[in-house]
């Protein structure tokens, strides 16, 4: 399942070679140990390496490590690390890999965040995998405990505010967040949501400096990302690239009509468009790419992932629970050939009430999927309205 | 800094009544769920605001204060 390209012009940072998972001492004769470091110093690290957070967001790490240090100086509580390995995406197998195969860079990575933040405990949150990662565990002597975390396996588990209210015992379900889960999470602790991968370069920037970090990706986006490969006919597989590689290079286009770029709450491209597009933080989401083959129809992989989205909103605000189905409904229509009435513009218009109202970003990533989908595939669109459609040619 | 309406939409159960208290920022969509108009409340308009969050009965209507920026 994984492979690294040999085309790709950079050796990978976070995967171990081989394919093989790395045990701790492999991983110390590699790395050597975590280095010591004042929380100042983690912090100037970090801000100078211009790391980004790798779980979709890409929200610069050194204000997010800022902001909860502040928060525990001013309400005098410790804050918590959360480190977030759910990876409810179903289409991405980045962090469940670098988990296997990497485990202790992401826990070195936990310990750092933990000294940059004050944190006096972390969890580690996982949908699989938590008996490797425990004793992986057993075996290190951290200065903060970690504790591994089994979460439910659903889409919208891993959304920062589920997760501490779940790590608080709670259910996994996101919340109203107001202050936000920085300033008041677990047991209304400043709480620090990171995501495993930009957990793990972390450890490697603390090790070797933010100039390093920058030899790899652009100026404006410093660094390499993790990426989920799917490409027509084979296996799902990972691979690490820089920021600013052409997409034609990370995956074959050929024999495609279309890419999904960012998963299932991410954006579809034309393949002529893909193919002129580079690999970016803010448009990559958690790095997952798959290529429809030119004969499948677009609208009908559509209406399914929207029927998955529909049915994975936790169902509490209300705008998410009316719309989304209404819009997986009108999409099931609109995959397949004959007459569609107004159902285009009902689909336009609840797009426009589900977004941006909801406690989580589950409607505003399912309305970004339903747009381009309505941009990428209009002329399928306006060929169903004629009764015609590319899987039946 | 000033004072903006911001709804908890995991705790809106549609009652509707604050597009009753505050019709010139608040309307229903089509499930009636508040469409709330994101502009900073005026002065003189404060007072039912605050009726409005202390009247929802869920108790999902709130006000922010937002810092100029």
């Amino acid at each position: 399942m994984t492979a690294t390209f040999p085309d790709l012009h950079m050796p990978p940072r976070l995967l171990a070679p081989g394919g093989t998972p790395t045990d701790l001492r492999t991983h110390q004769d590699r790395y050597g140990p975590v280095p010591q470091a004042a929380a100042d110093d983690l912090l100037r690290l970090v801000a100078e390496s211009g790391l980004t957070g790798r779980g979709g967001a890409a929200f610069p790490v050194h204000r997010k490590l800022l902001s909860v240090a502040a928060a525990g100086h001013r309400t005098g509580r410790t804050p918590v690390v959360i480190a977030n390995g759910a990876e409810g995406e179903p289409a991405s197998r980045k962090d469940r890999t670098l988990l296997r195969l990497s485990p202790h860079l992401v826990l070195d990575g936990i310990q750092l965040a933990a000294a940059a933040t004050g944190a006096g405990e972390a969890h580690l949150a996982v949908e699989e995998g938590a008996p490797d990662l425990e004793s992986a565990l057993t075996h290190r002597r951290d200065p903060v405990p970690v504790k591994v975390v089994r979460l439910p396996a659903r889409f919208l588990s891993g959304q920062s505010s589920a997760l501490a209210r779940y790590v608080g015992g709670g259910a996994a379900l996101p919340a109203y967040q107001n202050p936000p889960i920085r300033e008041r999470g677990v047991h209304r602790a400043p709480t620090l949501v990171q995501n495993v991968e930009t957990l793990a370069h972390l450890a490697l920037i603390a090790r070797y400096g933010p100039d390093w970090f920058r030899t790899a990706g652009t100026q404006a986006q410093p660094g390499s990302a993790l990426c989920t490969i799917h490409t027509p006919g084979h296996e799902p597989h990972v691979v690490e690239a820089p920021f600013g590689t052409p997409l034609h290079r990370l995956m074959p286009l050929h024999g495609t009509s279309a890419v999904l770029l960012g998963g299932y709450h991410g954006t579809w491209l034309p393949t002529p468009e893909a193919a002129s597009r580079t690999l970016d933080a803010t448009t990559m989401g958690a790095g997952v790419l798959m290529g429809l083959p030119a004969d499948r129809c677009g609208l009908k992989e559509t209406a399914g992932i929207l029927r998955y989205l529909a049915s994975q909103s936790a169902g509490q605000c209300g705008p998410c629970l009316n719309g989304l189905p209404r819009i997986s409904a009108a999409f099931t229509t609109l995959a397949e050939p004959g007459p569609q009435g107004s159902t285009r513009t009902d689909v336009a218009r609840w797009s426009g009430l589900v977004e941006g109202r909801g406690a989580c970003h589950h409607p505003d990533g399912t309305v970004r999927l339903v747009r381009s989908a309505l941009t990428t595939f209009a002329p399928e669109l306006d060929a169903h309205a004629r009764g015609f459609c590319t899987e039946n040619h | 800094m000033n004072e903006r309406i911001d709804i908890d939409w995991t705790g809106c159960e549609a009652h509707g009544l604050c597009a009753e208290l505050l019709p010139e920022h608040i309307e229903l969509d089509e499930w009636g769920y508040p469409l709330v108009a994101n502009m900073p409340l005026p002065p003189h308009t404060l007072k039912r605001a605050r009726r409005a969050a202390s009247d929802c009965p869920a108790l999902a209507l709130k006000l922010r204060v937002v810092r100029d920026t």
